[in-house]
């Protein structure tokens, strides 16, 4: 397995009775994301049989077409509650879903907070763009304060969200941030989202210099690039740093690490208490 | 000597009646967000689903998310059902349409309160049918059925799953506050005494499996999920791999085979009871609740001396287009009771097309419509 390189594993993986191209922009950091995703599932050996990959609406929603595992694209911001459904029905299966910013945090708010309290066993791949890429660039829940869009030509008014915290908050087992330009950090991090029990989140940085760069003073996709490398930092050094300093940067790594059940353990452990009460009063 | 298998007689709420419906038919999955007056349905299988062998009860942070949970579960193989009531109905909506373009089957129970917005919550209603045709956007089929008294509450869930099992499909089945919290007296079928129908699963080896090929029936084999037939779900418009397009031939393909296999089974689907029908001149077409009142009315009348007769209908939709032609062989009267501003008699007036004179009866007040009320019309002829 050891001896076969990065793009054959992906070749693995792709589905070959799918209408290439993809619909990705030049530039986009969707695709790394997929890679990063595809490489995490082939180093923990799951079956592909065994991973449902469940996508939202938007950019982000579509990679789902282009790999071979069971695949759901499903309703925007829906994700998590279809995952919810499936990873109940049959908890043996790998859930993994794959929403964006706009999805995650926005519209599908709501599904996100309540998948992590519930601490249901699924993982939640967030690509964070900051921007609605697919409808044209709108303004999305993790657009920067000032930064331009499209419904918001004058400057950004509202704040943005901090994914890592609304998880945390909320009671995810397991909550980590990379970007596409920390591709090995990122992989390592995802395949431990997906390795461990409960629900876990996984905000990935990724890059659209066509809807959000441009307009936004990154003249080309590599100056998004130097963004990302200059502002991301690991959290530990991050957390050193005064309030000031703190402003322009980004903490990447893994924030929380918890241990508690999953949902889907916790009901199927009282399952098998009724019925052993059931089978004890029947004697 | 083997015993004899009787049925089980229960004292029971319509709601109820639902739950022991859908677990005779199979039903292993509940997810659901509480709203009066279906809760019911919700608390007891909260209480009964656990204690099953696989059975699976979650529930969900909203309505939006109770559907979209079902519909995973019935991808992963499971049979599923949720409940709601009037402004949960209007948020189901949005999932109910991609279970419909996803051909994923499911058993939604909206128990009809009165009103409009949040309304008249503890009170019966019928506002809700031309919703549950139309409610999601685009043109879709759907199959919608009603029942009218506690019995039927359990018999229709039964044919509920068994439609949605057969043709892949959501199914809603349309209850209304009087209904579902009714008690009375009902007899649960024993085991071999009514159909259950599942799902086709492929017989072909996974490398051969196209999800959305054209079949003969017009409803493809579903695989659950994670059993080796790995494919792509979507709720975009798809081609008989299950991969978006756009292409008009791709379609016009699709679009016609979802509602082919609903239309050309209509024989199967299209359920209604005629009572003494065969020589009415005036004829009660009535659901839900109100159907009860016009039985009685129907009786009265025909003591009276009058040839009353109704058609209660089981199944709204696929309108039953046919039954209403049958009795309009004789009928110069059409009735149409129902707790609103006149949903059903549309349909009944486009079937009729000026041949008999049809009358209404709405009420909108949040009571029911009574048997006194429906014989004074008939009497009027």
């Amino acid at each position: 397995m050891n001896e076969i390189t990065g793009n054959e594993i992906i070749h693995q993986y792709l589905r070959h009775n799918k209408k290439f191209p993809h619909v990705l922009c030049p530039g986009c950091g969707h695709g790394i994301v997929l890679g990063t995703l595809i490489r995490s599932i082939h180093s923990l050996n799951i079956p592909k049989d065994d991973v449902v990959i469940v996508a939202g609406i938007g950019c982000s929603g579509r990679l789902a077409v282009y790999v071979d595992f069971n695949t759901v694209h499903t309703t925007h911001g829906r994700a998590l509650s279809f995952a919810t459904g499936i990873k109940m029905a049959n908890p043996k299966l790998n859930v993994i879903t794959i929403m964006g910013d706009g999805d995650a945090l926005s519209i599908g708010g709501n599904h996100l907070i309540h998948a992590a309290r519930r601490n249901i066993g699924v993982t939640a791949l967030i690509l964070n763009n900051n921007i609605y890429g697919m409808t044209g660039g709108q303004s999305s829940p993790a657009t920067p304060m000032g930064a331009t869009t499209m419904t918001n030509p004058f400057g950004q008014l509202d704040k943005s969200f901090d994914t890592v915290e609304l998880a945390r908050g909320a009671g995810a087992n397991y909550v980590a941030r990379g970007t596409t330009f920390h591709v090995k950090k990122l992989e390592k991090v995802l395949t431990d989202a997906i390795e461990r029990p409960g629900f876990s989140v996984v905000e990935a940085i990724t890059p659209c210099h066509t809807q959000y760069g441009r307009k936004n003073k990154y003249k080309t996709p590599v100056d998004m690039y130097k963004w990302m490398k200059k502002a991301a930092i690991p959290v530990d050094r991050y957390n050193e740093l005064s309030e000031a300093e703190k402003e322009d940067r980004l903490a990447i790594g893994v924030f929380v690490e918890r241990d508690q059940p999953g949902f889907e353990e916790r009901y199927f452990d009282l399952k098998a208490k009724l019925q052993a009460q059931e089978e004890k009063g029947g004697k | 000597m083997a015993r004899r298998k009787k049925r089980k007689e229960i004292f029971a709420l319509g709601n109820e009646a639902v739950v022991e419906g859908a677990l005779l038919a199979g039903c292993s999955f509940y997810g659901g967000y509480p709203i009066t007056p279906s809760s019911e349905i919700m608390e007891i299988m909260a209480s009964k689903l656990p204690q099953t062998d696989d059975g699976v009860f979650i529930q969900m942070e909203d309505e939006i998310a109770s559907m979209g949970a079902i519909i995973g579960a019935s991808l992963a193989g499971r049979k599923v059902l949720t409940a709601t009531s009037g402004p949960g109905f209007s948020l189901k909506q949005e999932n109910l349409g991609y279970a419909v373009m996803a051909e994923t089957p499911l058993v939604l129970v909206n128990v009809m309160r009165g009103g409009l917005s949040t309304g008249l919550p503890t009170c019966p209603g019928q506002g809700d049918v031309q919703q549950a045709r139309w409610g999601t956007h685009g043109d879709h089929p759907i199959i919608v059925l009603s029942a009218s008294n506690v019995q039927e509450c359990l018999d229709m869930t039964i044919t509920a799953f068994n439609m949605a099992e057969k043709y892949r499909t959501p199914v809603i089945l349309l209850l209304d506050e009087i209904t579902a919290h009714t008690r009375e007296k009902i007899e649960i079928p024993y085991e071999g005494e009514f159909e259950v129908f599942s799902r086709t699963i492929p017989s072909m080896p996974p490398e051969w499996y196209k999800p959305y090929e054209e079949t003969v029936r017009g409803v493809p084999p579903m695989p659950p999920i994670g059993s080796g037939y790995r494919f792509h779900v979507t709720g975009l418009t798809h081609d008989r791999n299950g991969f978006p397009t756009q292409r008009p031939e791709e379609v016009v393909e699709l679009m016609d085979r979802l509602h082919r296999k609903i239309d050309q089974f209509f024989y199967d689907i299209q359920l209604v009871e005629e009572i003494q029908t065969e020589d009415a001149d005036t004829v009660v077409i009535a659901y839900g609740c109100v159907a009860r009142s016009a039985e009685l009315a129907v009786q009265q009348a025909r003591a009276n001396g009058i040839k009353a007769g109704l058609l209660k209908l089981k199944t709204l939709f696929p309108y039953p287009r046919r039954q209403q032609e049958k009795i309009m062989a004789n009928a110069k009267t059409i009735i149409v009771p129902e707790l609103n501003m006149g949903q059903m008699s549309r349909e009944v007036k486009r079937v009729n097309q000026g041949r008999a004179s049809v009358r209404t009866i709405n009420r909108i007040d949040g009571q029911i419509i009574t048997p006194s009320e429906i014989l004074k019309v008939i009497m009027q002829g």
